[in-house]
């Protein structure tokens, strides 16, 4: 099964773009959606694609900038594919993904963008209480209002129940720093962070600190998908996407977001374990076939987890694992994050991490990993549907 | 006085959860059951997961509950919590009650002795008009002794 599905012809990711990435608030001059389409002609533009070329488009977390709205503004003729992922919050970016290429597979759709615009001083902040909210009402009235307070009960826990420290926490935020410094589009780029910062930063939400969550920013990232037929007369170096997958275990719901009633076994958890053995399963690889890797970096205890429920480490193995500089770039068993991630890059609800994914098999980023062949990148975790993926770097 | 300022987000009920909200009007933490097969499941949803029946019964849970986990709030992400900072939200789970979890706030307690599996008892919170919510707090000595 595996050897047939890994056999057939993937599709790949021919072009890349973004906007500035700022803090919440910085991009004044232009509207969020004026914004997006700009990183989706950046990303056309580094395919050697025009407009003409699309008819696909595909998002996810109810991003705004509605395609039919995007079609009118780009000017693209016909659209075949206009397609909005569920997703718990970030959990859509790679499922996004993973419909573009279930679309050119089947022939619905030749060229397909997968693109996130998120400008969070135009719209709200992610931290503040938003209105609506699946399940509000479980959550409103108690003050559990926000992604940082709903995900670190879930990080809580799991201290609770394996030898994970703040010092692991922090190992986790001060690579993303230390990989940002390196990135001069990186909103944090010019700002250094140490242990002695890291500890001495104001709560957010116990045992989350300050530089333990996000940014909140503006910006926006978008990828250019065709088949590897198409691939082939890129102008960019195409970058194959070897597998994606999006899913969830039962009983999540809204999950972390409110009702907090997920199977016991799975509660401190990505939601990713099922979705994992598929992920490597489509691609023929193993965790240990993995080069660099790109983890949504919404909260840092998540990517300790995710880490282990991957298949990089053991359970309750992630502080070990990150403890002995694996995640540290160049020379760590498995660099993460390389463009600083969404707690020092900026927070497009992923997209981000997929830009940096490319980058890494195109040989591109400013955290190089040499030789990196395989690069995976995860949607959002702890969230359902989540989703993840493993690109692969042609020739 | 409710135990968060009284511009506090209140719950909107709507078809699903409106028994929930009910029973908390009436100072009763009902949990929906399915009337087919016993199962407990939160938040409420219309059709059972096990055997599918849409039958539901809405029975009490016990007034004593145990942290499964929580955590310390240090900054209001709506203006009405600047008042309780820091305080801590919890998520309960209570025996005999498997496949519920619900999410509350811990109060009449130091944040800093808050611990998983701490065992809290119930009380109730007047929203006004007529609602109430469901809180907890340590159960203290009674459980040591
Ligand atoms: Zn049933």
């Amino acid at each position: 099964m595996t050897v047939v599905r890994g056999a057939r012809s993937r599709c790949c990711i021919v072009g890349i773009g973004q906007s500035e990435y700022t803090r919440w608030g910085g991009i004044k001059d232009r509207s969020q959606f004026q914004v997006t389409a700009e990183a989706i002609l950046s990303a056309l533009d580094d395919a050697g694609l025009r407009p003409e070329d699309v008819d696909g488009l595909s998002s996810f977390s109810n991003d705004s900038n509605e395609a039919n709205l995007m079609q009118v503004a780009l000017g693209i003729p016909k659209l075949r594919l206009a397609s909005m992922v569920w997703s718990g919050a970030g959990g859509g970016t790679c499922g996004s993904i993973s419909l573009a290429c279930s679309a050119i597979e089947s022939g619905r759709a030749d060229v397909v963008v997968a693109y996130r615009g998120l400008c969070q001083g135009q719209g709200k902040r992610f931290g503040r209480h938003g209105q609506g909210r699946v399940n509000g009402n479980f959550v409103d009235p108690f003050g559990l209002m926000a992604p940082p307070q709903m995900l670190a009960m879930i990080v809580q826990r799991f201290m609770h129940l394996y030898p994970i420290t703040a010092e692991h926490l922090a190992e986790v935020a001060l690579n993303a720093r230390a990989n940002a410094n390196r990135n001069p589009f990186a909103v944090m780029h010019d700002r250094a962070l140490t242990r002695e910062d890291y500890f001495a930063a104001r709560w957010i939400a116990e045992p989350l600190r300050l530089y333990d969550c996000c940014l909140e920013t503006d910006g926006a990232a978008a990828v250019v998908i065709t088949s590897a037929a198409r691939a082939r007369d890129a102008r960019s170096r195409p970058v194959e996407i070897l597998s994606a997958v999006q899913g969830s275990g039962p009983g999540w719901g809204s999950g972390a977001l409110s009702g907090h009633n997920m199977p016991d076994a799975d509660y401190a958890s990505t939601n990713c374990r099922a979705l994992a053995a598929e992920l490597f399963g489509s691609a023929g690889l193993t965790p240990g076939d993995i080069d660099v890797a790109q983890i949504y970096d919404h909260f840092s205890g998540m990517v300790l987890m995710a880490l282990e429920d991957l298949g990089f480490c053991g359970k309750g193995e992630s502080g070990a694992f990150v403890a002995s500089g694996a995640l540290r770039w160049p020379d760590g068993e498995l660099p993460i994050n390389t463009s600083g991630g969404q707690l020092s890059e900026a927070y497009v609800h992923g997209m981000n991490l997929v830009v940096e994914g490319v980058r890494q098999m195109r040989g591109t980023s400013t955290s190089q990993v040499a030789d990196a062949k395989t690069c995976l990148v995860t949607g959002g975790l702890g969230v359902a549907p989540s989703s993840a993926m493993i690109l692969g770097r042609n020739g | 006085m409710s135990w968060f300022a009284d511009d506090m987000p209140r719950p909107v009920p709507h078809m699903d959860d409106a028994a929930f909200w009910e029973g908390c009007a009436e100072r009763r933490l009902l949990f929906q059951h399915c009337a087919g097969c016993s199962t407990a499941r939160h938040p409420p949803t219309p059709i059972c997961p096990v055997c599918r029946s849409s039958a539901t019964q809405w029975r009490e849970a016990p007034a004593h509950a145990e942290v499964y986990t929580y955590t310390v709030i240090h900054y209001a992400a709506h203006a009405a919590v600047k008042d309780r900072l820091p305080y801590v939200a919890a998520v309960v789970s209570f025996a005999g009650l498997s496949g519920v979890r619900l999410v509350t706030n811990l109060t009449d307690c130091d944040p800093g002795r808050v611990r998983i599996g701490m065992p809290v008892r119930l009380w109730w919170d007047d929203i006004g008009d007529g609602q109430y919510l469901p809180r907890f707090a340590p159960l203290e000595r009674e459980a040591s002794s």
